[in-house]
């Protein structure tokens, strides 16, 4: 069960409080009656689905009822930082980026060093 | 390939059984195929034998950043049913489902089979009204589908708690009679072992890093971790991965991979016949040939590639196991896992040609797709070997996400596992 | 306490363990009574009566002892209960205390533990090597579900599970902390000692009875000056006298999850003759600790050898406890095999305790001079540099043959029992649970911690530190404090070995085992490595080593080192399969705890329901809702009573609970231009004090939610939802309010369980309701069909509103929720008296389908455009932006034919047809059929006199007056496409 800061509450919640809400930063087209059939499926229905760093939205549900931003890692499911909504895509320290990558290589048994061992 | 058969086993126990050969070979890679396969789960094995089988193309390699069959193909409940609603559901899971009942013998390779019948419990009007309508579509499409009382659904499984105290008392099931289970290890073996024999190059442990194209955008190989592998054509079939490979020719798809846990118990002698599934209060369970009590259970709410999930996720599943069948509440839990399950938005999966010439797709499976892995495979072939779908997959294109011509299982089963 | 017999075992030393002789417990094994003492696991006390014989394997139905003395244990699995009911199968006999009265069987025999018919399967084994049933049971293909799978899964499984309801309970506690030990031995409690100093809040917990570790078994190791196991009990006493420190035993960390999250499983009762009522057999704890110290320690491992499964072989460090700590030997006469100093301390503690030991032989040419000194001074024959390369005995060992390393001439050595060491395994369970990854460590043949991916730490055994002093430092660190703290032992332990020894082959066809439950043997990983399995993880599938109750603790290493050799690659490359939580087997009932029953998942009911059931309804399951479905009279059934209802509602009068509706607050300056965005239709041109229903869709245009929305002020609506649906429909407002529409002035409160709703419909309904209301004028003129208003009914605060869901004139009074009752009562006392009725869910449903009014989820399923189902009017066609209008555009949802809802009349009109009947043109046409769509509603109308139905049929409004098929199962039911109104097509009644 992971760990969430809500950074509204300013404090880390237990799962059970909180909502995932899909990937992050997907604003609604304004002019989106006039959008193509194309733009509304990218809209509508196309996700990034990262592993790795991913930009996702949580609501804590049932705490304060506010819709936030986050940054994690698919892979560790590690959370980089979460931020309030509105506020524009969070950089992340290169030195997150690197341990992201490292995790992902090392991911199970054998096979991460049978390749090199031919 | 040497066929196994109660002789070849009774002549190797009298040598120690010293003359097996290897199931599957383990070559070098070439520097290019016809077809290359991204991902040796059942399905891209599968694919590939019945690319050399039905299709005469045998020059073909399947590509597996771990282990033949480690994905999900060796991490799920293993429910086979065809009982779908939509006719493009139907079509292809029960074209699955034909496949399944002579998979052993085709293969030479006994996958168990046990078509010990699958049982979805109703619990309310509406869920008798869903399902209802399930077993009329069934019937009408040529697939067995009935619907039992309370007592029959007891007499068929008798662990079953159909008291009218129950907090959500049973008022019926959807029985599918030919809807079992198999073991998953072994069919993804069974393919390899026969894919192999016909041909097929099965490369592990070389994991695909680029999709190389060429001038008119065409697909002309993959980057591995082993080197670039030259091909015509690229059938990508990596379940949770899907977008992770597809991402590397320049390709969206609409998907979430998200953790899917399931657990077993310890090894209990015969207590449960059938397969039982209840969407209303999320339970799945059955009973392995080893005695172990198999337990499906739910996914985590977020995107994820760790193979792991939340604790709650097992209680919460476990929860409705007792509420079902009170008696297993001393039954000890003895290994969860989990596995990472690519979802579409309306829980159909996506097989079809991609935006990319030469570039095939096969993905979106979800929580479904061990049920499908015969159908699917054979499906994939025909979609690679021809460079259009089947008509069995037709539906399954990419382009309903543009049209709106959604499969929407999810919005008429709540849940399509 | 019943112990009057004396006869606790001839194994029994006198002088020698822990417990209190004056403390006894009766138990029957197999239904010969035993005697012990308190604190005797199930395993010491049949030891100390010399039964070894205690289970049978799993495929080969090979007789099996006791192998362990802990959690680790393969082989001693044991059915125990209290009574029928609290019966617990394949419990280790080694971790099971004993209590007085224990009903103890063994599993996996028949008819005896004896004589076992199943042992058949040894003596066919050469045809059973592993994996053999993936080449066989193929012919005849039927023959597999009728013949062979019910053969083999009868000789499969161990245990047998109860048949019973368990009537004990279970609890359960979060705890949060800043420093989780898992594990009390040496390491544990000196970090917990350390860290309790810092006044850091610290959770210990051990899964034995008591804490102490390998101080159970370890008798020569001082702390303090103090022998060790006294130590360890001084320590846990002062530890749980701190105010910061929760010390748990019989507890077990089973799972290491994300984020610091931990789950632990403490066995309350089990071990007590009897256990209080209000006490929970097991609590599962949900710990979140800041961090985490695991000190887990190591577990001995088994030679691997010829025919090393025989009752009375047994690891060396089990002998040791069962004497040190029991105060049982586990034979008269014992051997020794070893590769690793450790058995050389328990052959000591044996001979000191005046049995014999045969020999200890060594595969190791060179083993530590200190052990050997100590054997050659205590008169011990030790054979270094020889292997054990065969044993004897049906159900008990009773001789091994030992040959010198590459020599020929065997000898034959008569002992009663034969303990065994290959060295010690690392428990890194935990720390590969949380994510960590390990290192192999080549001096040592283990793998170690090596790179953390959570806040933890690995001391002691786990982490590979032998030397105590060094292992003492570490745990101090760990910590955070500090303590001062001494150990001694006596000696320094070198060797050990993974895989197999000397008398397993290589290439034999003996059995020598290396998982005992599963029926693992050398030579199963050598075959499945020769068909091509060169994945650790196929190897272990292949040949289910691992996958046995103890989840590999004593079986992988050896497994893998067996495959590296027979791939000649080290080990590191064939890796190690994963570990997974639970740690040791959890029970159902611990996890669930108290989620059964009612608190499985809390019913919602309304403040009428005890109302209601006094009345005799029945009630129906709607999401977690229990709504009253009908109210049967005496002799009434389920059809009767609708019929009934269904009549006097449209004659008279009905009063009916709609509580469950979501209901919605709406506030705020931007209130109206906010809905304009959330519902398909517009909202600013609703006056204040108007209704109006509306349609919700999101971004893909499907109908997502309907519901009447009353606009009581300017900036004030009361939105209502589908019963089901509020929680959902507020989340997505509240996403679009929140993310995409944050400029907006508006305040969403859901206020569903605010009030209690009670719906008065028909012709009567305002004469019933008149004399209660005060503050509005109600007449038809001045408060018209979709009207609300804030007034009072009996006085109470209320939100009155002229609606209508059956086509009758009808109110639904809204008042706080506690007054539900009150109002409902008196509204109810002059409904009665005026002839009206109450109707419940069905009736509700037969009269809104009569006036051709849909229900969300029923006659639609998420794939319906409002146009499908009739309701294109409600889509403006003025607003340039509402969520769902681009959605509504696409292709598919334009296109001609697309399934529409309509009605349907069968031909004879007594037929009912089946909600969810398909619907098809031609109905002899062959399968698969061509479907047109499927009934979503259908009823017997009472007031129509016939059945009337709702589908959704394809291109349906232009097949109006067509006939089209339901074929069923047994016949084929004609039906006339019809519109969708049954009832009062004019909607005059509307209007009273």
């Amino acid at each position: 069960m992971l760990l969430i800061h809500c950074p509204y509450c300013e404090e880390a919640r237990s799962e059970l409080e909180f909502r995932w809400a899909g990937e992050a930063h997907i604003a609604r087209p304004e002019n989106i009656a006039a959008i193509t059939d194309e733009e509304f499926a990218e809209y509508f229905f196309l996700r990034n689905n990262e592993k790795g760093l991913t930009y996702e939205r949580w609501r804590h549900i049932h705490g304060c009822g506010r819709f936030f931003n986050a940054a994690r890692d698919t892979v560790s499911d590690r959370f980089v930082m979460t931020y309030k909504a509105g506020l524009p895509k969070q950089p992340v320290p290169p030195a997150e980026k690197v341990s992201a990558i490292a995790e992902e290589k090392t991911v199970e048994t054998w096979e991460a060093t049978e390749g090199d061992a031919r | 390939m040497r066929k196994y058969s109660v002789f070849a086993i009774a002549r190797e126990a009298m040598r120690a059984h010293k003359g097996w050969e290897a199931q599957w070979t383990s070559p070098e890679p070439r520097s290019s195929y016809d077809v290359v396969i991204v991902g040796a789960g059942g399905h891209g094995l599968g694919a590939a034998y019945y690319l050399a089988k039905e299709h005469g193309i045998t020059n073909v390699a399947v590509i597996e950043k771990g282990w033949l069959g480690g994905g999900n193909t060796g991490r799920n409940t293993t429910i086979i049913r065809s009982n779908y609603l939509y006719e493009e559901s139907m079509d292809i899971y029960e074209h699955s489902l034909k496949l399944w009942e002579g998979l052993s013998q085709e293969l030479n390779y006994n996958v168990m089979y046990s078509p010990r019948g699958v049982m979805m419990l109703s619990h309310n009007v509406h869920d008798q009204q869903s399902f209802k309508r399930h077993i009329n579509a069934n019937r009408l499409y040529g697939i067995d589908n009935e619907w039992l009382t309370p007592v029959e659904a007891k007499a068929y499984c008798p662990p079953l708690d159909i008291s009218k105290t129950a907090r959500y008392p049973i008022n019926g099931a959807a029985l599918q009679r030919r809807g079992g289970t198999a073991r998953h290890d072994a069919v993804a073996w069974g393919y390899a072992r026969a894919a192999s024999d016909r041909g097929v190059h099965i490369i592990q442990n070389c994991e695909v890093t680029g999709i190389r194209r060429g001038p008119n955008g065409e697909v002309q190989g993959v980057e591995t971790t082993r080197g670039f592998i030259g091909a015509k054509k690229v059938g990508v079939s990596a379940a949770g991965h899907s977008s992770v490979v597809m991402e590397m020719a320049g390709v969206r798809v609409p998907l979430h991979s998200n953790p899917l846990q399931a657990l077993v118990s310890e090894p209990l002698k015969p207590i449960f016949p059938c397969v039982v599934m209840s969407n209303t209060v999320h339970a799945y369970i059955s009973q392995s040939d080893k005695g172990e009590l198999v337990i499906g259970a739910g996914t985590d709410q977020y995107n994820s590639y760790s193979q792991t999930g939340g604790l709650q996720i097992i209680t919460h599943t476990l929860d409705a196991i007792c509420e079902l069948f009170p008696i297993f509440r001393r039954v000890k839990m003895m290994r969860q896992w989990g596995g990472i399950t690519d979802n579409t938005p309306d829980r159909s999966p996506i097989q079809g040609v991609t935006p990319v010439p030469g570039l095939f797709v096969n993905c979106g499976w979800g929580t479904g797709g061990f049920k499908a892995t015969p159908g699917s495979a054979n499906l994939f072939a025909h979609l690679i070997a021809k460079g259009e779908p089947h008509r069995l997959a037709a539906g399954l294109n990419l382009d309903r996400f543009r049209t709106g011509r959604l499969i929407d299982e999810a919005a008429a089963a709540a849940v399509a596992h | 306490m019943s112990g009057s017999s004396n006869n606790l075992g001839a194994f029994r030393i006198k002088g020698a363990g822990r417990h209190t002789p004056a403390r006894t417990a009766r138990f029957t094994f197999d239904g010969k009574t035993y005697t012990a003492m308190e604190g005797d696991t199930v395993a010491s006390a049949l030891l100390a009566h010399g039964v070894h014989l205690v289970g049978r394997s799993f495929k080969y139905h090979r007789p099996r002892g006791i192998l362990s003395a802990g959690a680790e244990e393969p082989n001693a699995l044991i059915d125990v209960s209290r009574d029928a009911a609290r019966r617990q199968p394949n419990v280790r006999a080694t971790v099971q205390e004993v209590f007085d009265g224990a009903k103890i069987s063994s599993q996996n025999r028949w008819p005896s533990l004896k004589f076992d018919v199943g042992a058949f399967n040894d003596l066919l084994s050469p045809f059973f090597a592993a994996g053999f049933y993936y080449k066989t049971f193929m012919w005849p293909k039927e023959a597999w579900t009728r013949v062979y799978e019910p053969f083999i899964r009868r000789a499969a499984g161990l245990g047998v599970a109860p048949k019973e309801e368990d009537p004990d309970h279970y609890a359960n506690r979060y705890a949060h902390c800043d420093v989780l030990i898992a594990g009390a031995g040496v390491a544990g409690l000196t970090a917990a000692l350390s860290a309790a100093a810092t006044g850091a809040s610290v959770i210990l917990v051990d899964e034995q009875a008591e804490v102490g570790g390998a101080l159970h078994f370890d008798a020569s190791t001082k702390i303090d000056g103090r022998n060790g196991y006294d130590w360890a009990q001084a320590a846990a006493a002062k530890l749980k006298a701190m105010p910061n420190v929760t010390v748990l035993t019989r507890t077990t960390v089973f799972g290491y999850y994300n984020h610091g999250f931990l789950g632990l499983a403490e066995r309350v009762t089990d071990h007590l003759a009897r256990p209080g009522k209000s006490l929970p057999r097991e609590r599962l704890w949900q710990v979140r600790a800041k961090r985490v110290v695991l000190a887990t320690g190591s577990i001995e491992r088994h030679m691997v050898f010829s025919n090393n499964d025989r009752p009375g072989i047994m690891l060396a460090s089990a002998a040791r406890t069962f004497l040190n700590h029991h105060g049982v030997a586990v034979g008269r006469n014992v051997g020794v095999y070893t590769a690793h100093d450790s058995a050389y301390e328990a052959a000591f503690d044996l001979k000191r305790a005046g049995v014999s030991i045969a020999a200890i032989v060594d595969c190791r040419a060179e083993p530590g001079e200190a052990v050997l000194a100590e054997a050659r001074s205590l008169g011990i024959d030790v054979l270094t540099g020889h292997s054990v390369t065969d044993t004897f005995g049906r159900l008990r060992i009773s001789s091994m043959t030992v040959v010198r390393n590459g020599g020929s001439n065997a000898r034959k050595i008569k002992v009663d029992a034969l303990i065994v060491s290959a060295g010690w395994t690392p428990s890194v369970h935990l720390f590969s649970q949380s994510r960590g990854k390990l290192r192999f460590d080549e001096k040592g043949q283990r793998f170690l911690p090596d790179i953390y991916a959570q806040d933890c730490v690995s001391v002691g055994g786990c982490n590979g530190t032998d030397d105590l002093a060094e292992l003492i430092d570490e745990a101090i660190a760990a910590g955070g404090g500090s303590v001062a703290l001494a150990g001694e032992n006596r000696f320094d332990w070198t060797g050990g070995m993974i895989g197999a020894a000397e008398g397993a082959g290589p290439d034999t066809v003996v059995k020598a085992f290396i998982d005992f439950q599963h029926d693992v043997t050398a030579k199963d990983i050598r075959l499945a490595v020769r068909e091509g399995m060169h994945s650790i993880e196929h190897i272990k599938r292949f040949t289910t080593n691992g996958m046995a109750s103890d989840q590999g603790k004593l079986s992988n290493m050896h497994g893998l080192a067996i495959a590296a050799e027979v791939l000649d690659r080290p080990i590191p490359q064939v890796g190690l399969t994963t570990f997974r939580a639970p740690y040791t087997p959890v029970t159902y009932g611990t996890l669930i705890n108290h989620s059964r029953g009612d608190l499985f998942d809390p019913a919602r009911k309304t403040p009428m329901h005890a109302l209601e059931a006094a009345e005799g309804a029945e009630f129906e399951d709607v999401g977690n809702w229990k709504r009253a479905w009908y109210f049967p009279r005496r002799g009434e059934d389920m059809h009767a009573a609708v019929n009934r209802e269904c009549r006097t509602v449209r004659e008279v009068a009905g009063v009916f609970d709609a509580s469950t509706l979501g209901k919605i607050e709406v506030v705020g300056p931007d209130a109206a231009q906010f809905l304009n965005l959330i519902y398909t239709n517009a909202w600013d041109t609703l006056k204040p004090g108007k209704c109006r229903y509306g349609i919700m869709t999101r971004e893909d245009g499907f109908i997502y939610d309907d519901g009447v929305v009353g606009r009581l002020a300017e900036d004030r609506f009361h939105v209502t939802t589908t019963t089901g649906g509020a929680p959902r429909v507020l989340h997505h407002m509240e996403d679009y309010l929140q993310t995409e529409f944050p400029h907006l002035k508006v305040w969403l409160t859901s206020t569903t369980e605010q009030w209690a709703v009670i719906a008065v419909q028909g012709p009567k309904a305002r004469e019933i309701v008149q004399p209660f209301v005060e503050g509005v004028d109600i007449s038809n003129e001045a408060f018209p069909h979709m009207s609300v208003a804030e007034c009072t009914v009996t006085g109470v605060p209320a939100r009155l509103f002229r609606v209508s869901f059956t086509g009758e004139l009808g109110f639904e009074i809204n008042v706080p929720a506690d007054y539900g009752p009150a109002v409902w009562k008196a509204i109810w006392e002059r409904a009665e008296a005026m002839g009206a009725c109450l109707y419940g869910t069905e009736t509700m449903h037969v009269l809104r389908a009569e006036k051709g009014y849909i229900i969300v989820g029923q006659d639609t399923d998420g794939t319906v455009t409002p146009d499908d189902a009739g309701l294109g009017w409600a889509v403006s066609k003025k607003k340039t932006d509402f969520v769902g209008i681009r959605g509504l555009k696409r292709p598919d949802l334009v296109r001609d034919g697309r399934k529409q809802l309509v009605g349907l009349l069968t031909n004879k009109p007594s037929d009912v047809l089946e909600e969810g009947a398909q619907i098809v043109a031609d109905p002899n046409q062959p399968k698969p059929m061509t479907m047109l769509g499927h009934v979503t509603s259908a009823y017997w109308s009472e007031n129509c006199g016939r059945s009337i139905a709702i589908a959704l049929v394809a291109g349906g409004r232009a097949r109006i007056g067509q006939t089209l098929y339901v074929p069923m199962k047994d016949r084929t039911i004609a039906v006339e496409v019809t519109d969708m109104v049954f009832f009062d097509k004019e909607g005059g009644r509307i209007n009273g």
